[in-house]
């Protein structure tokens, strides 16, 4: 079964660029993606439009059996729940502890006390920050930092969670402790996940299957892929 | 339900924190709803009383008809037929010219001893009609009416004073409400750039709520009721202002304004209900403008 499913898209931005081309890509329920390419390759385009932040100009997108491309605004948080979405920034609040951030995620859907704290915990000993739950953003490392928004993107349980180079600002040692978890929460809970890169090491090292993209266009699509500089 | 309920909670507990920790932004949209509003009171004051004293003066409004001197009373039962007949008239009086006459002797000396000698025949006095309108500003038409009926001779009503008379209060009536209106407006601009510096304070927060899934109806919420709240303390000072102004205005003039013609609405209920009327303008001008202000950042 395909948890994603784009037909014919393409996205040309008000300012006459032209972003993704014709593309057409389907990534299966459960799976580990990686999708790669430069600078204006089109990939944080790319996940942009899963998450509905940007619609494409035509074709359809379907994510988990939501019509992605005729998502109105007010409905854009239909697709929302669905999925987790983590940064290369982070994007916790600052004031808020470890606990809180997780929980935050629960807390604006009206969820009920006892199911927001015993799901939070779960989503916080899963990447394995058990020890530092009432600690503020700022007491931690980046890498520590981006395993808290890891928890709060899963602790919703969704079917999907989308990554926009997550190890960005972490060194390699880092990068690869993140790698872990997310490998982790790939087979454990059957999480599909879909994660945009640059970094080299870690594609080669995961094995996983690896999309590339270049000025736009799909031009490699592999099961148990590598990063291939010569096309990029 | 009960998660509606939850959500509500949390939004009214976020609105209140919010008030009281950007408490310097919240100061600004509350004086500035409060001038406002203390001018929107004194308006609403006014206006009501100036219509309460048209309604006292159109109250007193009457149209004198007066018969010709060979009006029999066949004639006077068709007039009252027609009279019933006209859809502006209230109510209606006929006082034949010996009432008349006896009223005038009552009033005054000169007249009783003018009138005493005069018999029922050649009483020089005519028939009358009295009639109360409903709509004083259609009270021109009705005397029009009334007068081409048979056996009227004259028609009397006070023409140009109450004409001018309606006229200047309900142009104050309206200038009162044009100045309401204009000033709600104002200050909901106010609010809204106002209310926008609170929600730009918390961006981060507003994206993070949307990137988790939040519906817009959960986001939007608790900045809509801190928007109420604003209005609803904002509206504390003109309210106390109106209650205890009025009261000593009212005392101070012992209920008349400069004539006895120019009668004030007594305090209460008046009070109470002005009050209201007043929270309840600051409770919508505080909704709707941080409504509109929050909307701008719903947009993905």
């Amino acid at each position: 079964m395909d948890l994603i499913r784009l037909k014919n898209v393409n996205k040309k931005y008000k300012n006459g660029v032209t972003a993704i081309y014709d593309m057409d890509l389907s990534i299966k329920k459960g799976s580990f993606v990686f999708v790669i390419g430069g600078s204006g390759s089109g990939k944080s385009t790319l996940i942009k439009m899963l998450y509905r932040e940007e619609k494409p100009t035509s074709g359809q997108i379907v994510v988990g059996g939501v019509n992605v491309a005729k998502l109105r605004n007010q409905k854009v948080y239909k697709l929302r729940r669905k999925l987790g979405i983590v940064f290369q920034d982070y994007r916790l609040l600052p004031k808020l502890t470890v606990f809180e951030n997780v929980a935050f995620a629960m807390e604006v859907l009206g969820a009920h006390k006892d199911e927001t704290r015993e799901k939070t915990l779960k989503a916080i000993e899963m990447v394995g920050l058990k020890n530092k739950v009432h600690n503020y953003p700022d007491e931690l490392s980046g890498g520590e930092q981006q395993r808290v928004a890891i928890a709060r993107a899963i602790v919703n349980n969704p079917k999907l969670l989308l990554c926009d180079e997550p190890t960005g600002n972490l060194d390699p040692e880092m990068s690869m402790e993140i790698m872990k978890v997310l490998e982790n929460i790939n087979k454990k809970r059957g999480t599909t996940i879909l994660m945009v890169t640059h970094d080299k090491d870690i594609v080669n090292a995961m094995k996983k299957q690896v999309i590339t993209l270049k000025d736009g266009r799909l031009i490699n699509n592999k099961e148990k892929g590598t990063y291939n500089d010569e096309d990029i | 339900m009960m998660k509606i309920f939850r959500m509500l909670s949390r939004s009214i507990r976020d609105a209140f924190k919010s008030v009281f920790r950007n408490f310097s932004l919240s100061l600004a949209s509350i004086s500035c709803i409060t001038i406002t509003l203390v001018i929107v009171a004194v308006s609403i004051i006014a206006s009501f009383n100036v219509e309460n004293f048209t309604k006292e003066i159109e109250k007193d409004l009457t149209i004198v008809a007066f018969l010709e001197q060979d009006a029999t009373s066949d004639d006077v039962e068709d007039l009252i037929k027609k009279i019933k007949k006209l859809d502006n008239v209230d109510s209606y009086e006929f006082k034949g010219k010996e009432k008349v006459k006896k009223d005038m002797q009552n009033e005054s000396e000169v007249f009783n001893s003018i009138m005493s000698d005069w018999s029922k025949e050649d009483n020089p006095l005519k028939d009358t009609f009295q009639i109360r309108v409903k709509d004083a500003e259609q009270i021109s038409k009705t005397a029009n009416k009334i007068k081409k009926m048979d056996k009227v001779s004259l028609v009397r009503y006070g023409e140009g004073m109450v004409d001018k008379l309606v006229n200047a209060f309900s142009s104050i009536e309206k200038v009162a409400y044009g100045v309401v209106i204009a000033l709600i407006v104002v200050t909901v601009f106010l609010i809204i750039n106002t209310i926008k510096l609170t929600i730009f304070s918390r961006k981060r927060e507003i994206s993070i709520m949307r990137l988790v899934g939040a519906s817009n109806f959960s986001i939007k919420t608790p900045f809509i009721i801190e928007g109420m709240i604003l209005g609803l303390i904002g509206s504390i000072i003109p309210v106390l202002l109106t209650t205890f102004g009025y009261l000593s205005f009212y005392k101070h003039f012992d209920g008349y304004l400069f004539t006895e013609l120019i009668k004030l609405i007594e305090p209460e209920p008046f009070i109470y209900t002005a009050s209201g009327i007043v929270i309840l303008i600051g409770i919508l001008v505080g909704m709707i403008g941080s409504a509109s202000a929050v909307r701008k950042y719903l947009k993905v």
